[in-house]
């Protein structure tokens, strides 16, 4: 499904991503771990190109994204993407929000992207907020609102860059289990979070991220029980 | 006593003479006519100018960064009055284009890259998610900018445009340096008829001012008529 070679990124004289391998099975749920500052999110921004690798490949259903770039519109479709900080679009509501794309792109018609918004809305725990705008929202709602309107694409894949870290603790769980059922209907997912409870329980496969690199990767159970890489070790003892 | 009502009848005089005698008030009125409408089409010219200069500047093609780039620059760092006299005898002097279409032109593009200024800062202030979340769902750069950044934008930008109006209705003050009949001459116009000593500038002080003040009460309503939609 997402295939990446040897990916290196520099901010100028930062590096920042130090050579990562790995590939993403299709149904798979990775959950990407590690302090910050490590290069989670770089990571995850590489894979749908709105960061460009310094060098190295990334390829999504075996078609390299840098030899594409000019097909990037087409693929980024295929990659959905949740942001930490929501970024909805304030000036529409929750419908505009989620039917755009769609309209725009794939040329459906109004009616058919508002009845799918109302399902996508349902399947999040949303409705009769079809009207709103973004600011009447909780951030639970806001974020639930920004996974509906990735969905309306769909992707093949979602990427999560931190989703619940800048809600208050009471509205995480909402989000989570919304991430979670997506999971059971078999989404192939990128979580990047410090949510170790969701990781493990949730995550068919663990990266640890450290200063640039997967310094460690296993399945929850052997990387939270019994990890073997000491920067690991040290991360999880404060963590958990 | 006799000090108050010797002001008194001189200031009837005064008014006299520089307004209603020979229908002088029409000169203004004209005048008031002429330097609106020039503050108009110079403003919707340096909208025009303005939202493609900003364009330019903000795209990565570098002919088109460097030409926005000189273009403000150059109009930023020389006078208007110098700009305005260039453009009617350099650059129109062969055409027989209006006094009052060059003017506006000249205006206009004077005023083009201050507006193309307020247009690049109010893009730069929309969130950088935005346009993130926008090229994430599949959106082409220039759909992004249309459908999102743009009119986020927008509100950024309506208040120093108005601002960039005002500023205008008074720079306009100096088309009688190409023989333009807007207010400023209207008053010099009946101050060589009446030899007033400043009466006619009096008058269009406080035309120009109140002029500014109606507008900038436009601008306030127009301001807090977007707030509310926020
Ligand atoms: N656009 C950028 N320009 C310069 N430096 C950046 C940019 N984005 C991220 N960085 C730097 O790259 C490093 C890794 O950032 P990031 O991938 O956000 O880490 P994480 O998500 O693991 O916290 C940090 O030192 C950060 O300051
Ligand atoms: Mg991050």
């Amino acid at each position: 499904m997402i295939k990446v070679v040897d990916l290196y990124k520099s901010f100028g004289s930062l590096e920042v991503l130090k050579g990562i391998n790995n590939e993403i099975r299709k149904g798979e749920v990775v959950c990407v771990i590690g302090p910050s500052g490590s290069g989670k999110s770089t990571f995850l921004r590489c894979l749908n190109l709105l960061e460009e690798p310094t060098s190295g490949e990334v390829y999504i259903d075996g078609v390299s994204l840098t030899e594409h770039k000019k097909d990037i519109n087409k693929l980024r479709q295929k990659v959905g993407m949740v942001f930490q900080q929501f970024n909805l679009f304030p000036h529409m509501t929750v419908m505009e929000n989620i039917t755009l794309a769609p309209v725009k792109l794939k040329g459906m018609s109004k009616e058919q992207a508002m009845e799918k918004a109302v399902a996508l809305l349902r399947k999040v725990g949303l409705t009769d907020k079809d009207n709103e705008y973004p600011n009447k929202l909780s951030g639970g709602q806001k974020q639930r609102v920004a996974i509906a309107r990735a969905l309306a694409m769909d992707p093949e894949v979602m990427l999560f860059d931190e989703p619940t870290s800048a809600l208050d603790p009471e509205m995480v769980g909402e989000v989570l289990n919304v991430m979670k059922q997506l999971a059971n209907d078999g989404m192939t997912m990128v979580v990047v979070t410090h949510e170790m409870g969701f990781a493990r329980e949730v995550g068919d496969r663990i990266l640890f991220m450290d200063e640039g690199i997967i310094a460690e990767e296993n399945t929850p159970e052997e990387l939270f029980s019994n990890p073997k890489n000491e920067r690991t070790q040290s991360f999880l003892s404060k963590v958990l | 006593m006799t000090e108050i009502m010797n002001i008194i009848i001189e200031l009837s005089d005064e008014i006299y003479f520089n307004l209603i005698k020979e229908e002088r008030y029409m000169a203004f009125v004209k005048g008031l006519g002429l330097s609106l409408q020039l503050t108009l089409f110079a403003a919707v010219i340096g909208g025009i100018i303005g939202l493609f200069i900003a364009l330019a500047r903000l795209t990565h093609n570098k002919t088109l960064n460097y030409i926005a780039t000189k273009y403000i620059d150059i109009i930023r760092g020389t006078p208007v009055v110098v700009q305005l006299l260039i453009i009617y005898f350099a650059v129109f002097s062969s055409t027989s284009l209006p006094r009052t279409t060059v003017a506006s032109i000249a205006f206009g593009i004077n005023s083009g890259a201050y507006v193309a200024e307020l247009i690049r800062a109010g893009i730069q202030a929309v969130d950088k998610g935005q346009m993130e979340a926008a090229r994430s769902l599949g959106l082409s750069y220039s759909q992004a900018m249309y459908y999102i950044i743009i009119p986020q934008a927008i509100k950024n930008i309506l208040p120093g445009m108005g601002n960039e109006v005002i500023t205008l209705w008074k720079e306009t003050a100096i088309a009688g340096f190409i023989g333009l009949d807007d207010l400023m001459r209207a008053a010099d116009v009946v101050r060589g008829r009446t030899f007033s000593n400043y009466t006619p500038y009096l008058v269009i002080a406080i035309i120009y001012f109140y002029i500014t003040v109606l507008m900038t009460m436009m601008l306030g309503k127009l301001e807090r008529r977007m707030r509310k939609s926020d």
